[in-house]
């Protein structure tokens, strides 16, 4: 008696990205922006949280990005329109703080430039005047132009390569902007850890007020198991009932750093020949080896 | 028959050496003959005592004369007239302080083995498909929500169906059975076990609702008002890990223990990677707490390949609350206890790796408000136990999310359900409650006690509802 999760629309938005539109009118009635699901694509995938990127409530559809990273991505991405997903339960999580702030700054990277649409709709509707910014190794990794443009009152692009916008990162827009004498009274990041990281660092000096909506490793989603925690201003949080939102001028980034490590070694055995081509330049970034 | 005075049987089991390196079932379970033998033991005492000792009363010199009658299936019924899963509860029962503690053979000798019959007669139903699946009543009517599929869900679900109810099992997990799924491991309740006994509730109606987290899928308020549900029970289990709150604790390689046994039992990575779920293998692995989650922890990493596989517990031997035959399977195994020993901090390697835990030894020494002894540092004892894998086993508390959007159900200090004892309702009409999550981790036979009792008040509750009308 499983239920079914239609994947209603599968593709390739760009290379890696793969967008899914899927069948569960439940979770499209209920989800907030921020919110997440946990996906297993069959019997025995892992459960893996995806962040609800967009929803019609009228045709019971919601949106997912799957960055393709390791065995179980991988398996979730060689599903085909028609294919049910094994598993699809939520929505998780706290809703993102969504109010009147005034200027809002919102920066996406990698799945996050399709996850933050929902916050930027959200911000929009509740009077602010939105900032978004994304970011990509090059243009043709960026994605999800229209629809950011279209609900923000500003919209920039970076790339690492100067292929389009400007050369660089969400962070040294937002520098610039700052510099420029702009003032935010808000800012939410979503994206690889590294660029959440980065992000929050770019606002502290500002004290600009700065949700994370970080991606810790999670089996249950549901606060039972533990394994998400994080430490943040010296107390443990469960990013999945706590969070995801979570103070990013707060948390403990190197320890969520070895954390999200940890399954490094059993990734290698389980997906050999795959060379992840977001991540290692992530990485590389991360041992301080420069531009992607 | 003359009673049988002779000694009490022997489980047949896997040798532990071999045992420890694999995740079939540790016990084999009593052949007919041996069933035969002990259920011949028993006195068929008029005033039975073992009775009194158990939760939900099973009627225990009954069934053991069907079994001497070799009627095993009908044996089998006996019990499930008052406990619903005798298969799982002869598995994970702590018999030697409930039935077992009281029965007269136990005075002068060793008492006779309930908890092997139990599981016999109920082994013996299953596998020669004597199972039989109740005719359904005719419906009332009436729906019932039951929020969470672990042994007090999964008898009120029983309880109702067959009293002709609508019944909807919610289910945050992809897999039903609570902790009997995603907890106790294999080698001790083999899922196929839990699975058939759910199978059996769907063949009998129930609807059973996977990946469903009330609190944020649907709120129990919604089920009431929008879905028609006349009545809600919940039985969520005390699923939130307590951790110890020492230096070190976020290291690599130490989980919650319900981290630990989720990735093995639920996720099965212990047969990583044909599932794709990792969990680390230590080669030294040290288990703090005494409880049955504890065992399992333990006995899993010995499975895991472990080279040692430590318990550090703050108490006395004698006061390890995990059930006898856990601690005895354990230490067959070649599971190390540590006893008197309580964790300080947590000592990382370059790489954020735990590889070692500072301890510190106790004593026993005044009783504390439980009656037992209680353990005082004896100081400058610290010493370092070097380990590449900490589980944390001490203890769980109430899960918050149901509760984040759930008006009018009052809870105690430790934020666990209050109830009404004589049925179990909540503070919040129609609303009931039962199982970890009303009394804090306590065994699946109450959790059951408590999804029967509230099943029983539900039945009355609609049937009145019904008068009414
Ligand atoms: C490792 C381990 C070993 C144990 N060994 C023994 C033993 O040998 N003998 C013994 O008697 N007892 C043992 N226990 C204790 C026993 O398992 C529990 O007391 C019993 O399972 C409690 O049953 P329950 O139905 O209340 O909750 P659980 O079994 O915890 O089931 C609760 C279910 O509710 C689901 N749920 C939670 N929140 C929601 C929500 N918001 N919406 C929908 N569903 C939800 C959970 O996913 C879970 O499936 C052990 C416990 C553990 C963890
Ligand atoms: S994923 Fe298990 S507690 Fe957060």
């Amino acid at each position: 008696m499983r239920r079914e999760y239609k994947i209603i629309e599968k593709y390739e938005v760009v290379p890696n990205v793969h967008k899914f539109v899927i069948r569960d009118p439940r979770i499209a009635k209920k989800v907030k922006a921020g919110q997440f699901v946990l996906v297993m694509a069959n019997e025995k995938g892992e459960r893996i949280p995806l962040t609800l990127s967009d929803w019609d409530p009228k045709e019971g559809t919601i949106t997912l990005y799957v960055l393709e990273l390791g065995v179980s991505t991988m398996e979730l991405v060689s599903l085909s329109k028609g294919d049910s997903l094994y598993s699809l339960a939520g929505p998780l999580g706290h809703p993102a703080k969504v109010e009147k702030f005034g200027n809002v700054l919102l920066g996406g990277g990698c799945f996050g430039i399709g996850g933050i649409y929902p916050l930027a709709k959200a911000m929009k509707e509740a009077g602010n005047s939105v900032t978004v910014i994304i970011e990509a190794r090059s243009n043709y990794l960026l994605y999800n132009r229209e629809k950011l443009e279209g609900v923000a009152n500003e919209f920039f692009t970076t790339t690492s390569d100067g292929s389009e916008g400007m050369r660089g990162h969400v962070q040294d827009k937002l520098q610039e902007l700052v510099k420029d004498g702009r003032k935010f009274d808000h800012a939410y990041f979503m994206g690889c850890t590294f660029m959440l990281m980065q992000c929050a660092r770019a606002t502290m000096p500002h004290k600009i007020p700065t949700g994370v909506a970080l991606n810790a490793i999670m089996l249950d989603g549901t606060g039972m198991c533990g394994c998400c925690r994080v430490t943040v201003g010296g107390h443990t949080k469960f990013v999945c009932v706590d969070g995801p939102e979570i103070d990013g001028h707060l948390v403990d980034w190197d320890e969520l750093f070895i954390r999200k490590h940890i399954y490094r070694e059993e990734e290698a055995v389980s997906y050999q020949s795959h060379a992840c081509r977001s991540l290692t330049g992530y990485e590389r970034e991360a041992k301080g080896g420069g531009e992607a | 028959m003359m009673p049988n005075l002779s000694g009490r049987v022997k489980m047949p089991e896997q040798p532990p050496e071999i045992r420890a390196r694999n995740f079939q079932e540790v016990p084999f379970g009593l052949t007919e003959e041996l069933a035969l033998r002990e259920a011949s033991r028993c006195l068929n005492c008029k005033n039975p005592l073992c009775r009194t000792g158990c939760p939900v009363a099973v009627k225990i010199p009954e069934f053991i004369q069907l079994i001497k009658q070799e009627r095993y299936a009908a044996a089998a019924r006996k019990i499930k007239e008052t406990n619903a899963l005798p298969a799982v509860c002869g598995r994970v029962c702590p018999q030697e302080v409930q039935c077992e503690s009281k029965c007269v053979l136990g005075i002068k000798g060793e008492p006779v083995a309930i908890g092997y019959l139990e599981r016999f007669c109920a082994d013996y139903e299953r596998e020669m498909g004597l199972t039989e699946i109740p005719e359904p009543a005719p419906p009332t009517g009436k729906k019932v929500a039951v929020i969470g599929s672990g042994p007090s869900g999964l008898t009120v679900a029983g309880d109702l169906i067959k009293l002709g109810h609508e019944v909807h099992i919610f289910e945050a997990l992809h897999k039903p059975g609570g902790v009997l799924t995603y907890g106790i491991p294999e080698f001790r309740l083999p899922k196929k076990i839990v699975q058939a006994e759910v199978d059996n509730l769907i063949k009998q109606g129930v609807r059973l609702e996977l990946d469903s987290v009330i609190g944020m899928v649907r709120t129990v308020d919604e089920l009431i008002e929008e879905d028609g549900f006349d009545a809600v029970y919940i039985g969520v289990g005390a699923g939130l890990p307590t951790f110890m709150n020492i230096p070190g604790e976020n290291l690599n390689n130490i989980y919650s223990a319900n981290e630990y046994l989720t990735r093995a039992n639920l996720m099965k990575a212990y047969m990583f990677p044909e599932y794709a779920t990792p969990v680390e293998r230590g080669k030294h692995v040290v288990v703090i707490g005494g409880g049955n989650v504890a065992m399992d922890s333990v006995r899993t990493a010995l499975r895991l390949g472990a080279e040692t596989s430590t318990i550090v517990y703050r108490r006395a031997r004698e006061q390890l609350p995990a059930r006898a035959e856990e601690v005895h399977h354990a230490e067959q195994e070649g599971v190390l206890f540590n006893l008197l020993t309580n964790p300080v901090r947590f000592i990382g390697d370059e790489n954020g790796c735990v590889k070692g835990m500072e301890c510190i030894k106790m004593e026993l020494g005044e009783p504390d408000s439980s009656g037992r002894r209680k353990p005082v540092p004896i100081s400058g004892s610290e010493f370092i136990i070097e380990c590449d894998m900490v589980i944390v086993s001490i203890g769980t508390g109430a899960n918050p999310v149901i509760f984040s959007s759930l008006e009018g159900v009052e809870r105690n200090r430790w934020g666990y359900i209050i109830v009404n004892e004589e049925t179990n309702e909540t503070t919040k009409r129609n609303v009931y409650a039962g199982g970890d999550i009303v009394t804090g981790s306590a065994t699946v036979i109450q959790a059951m006690g408590a999804g029967r009792i509230a099943a029983k008040a539900i039945h009355e509750k609609l049937q009145a509802m019904d008068r009414k009308k």
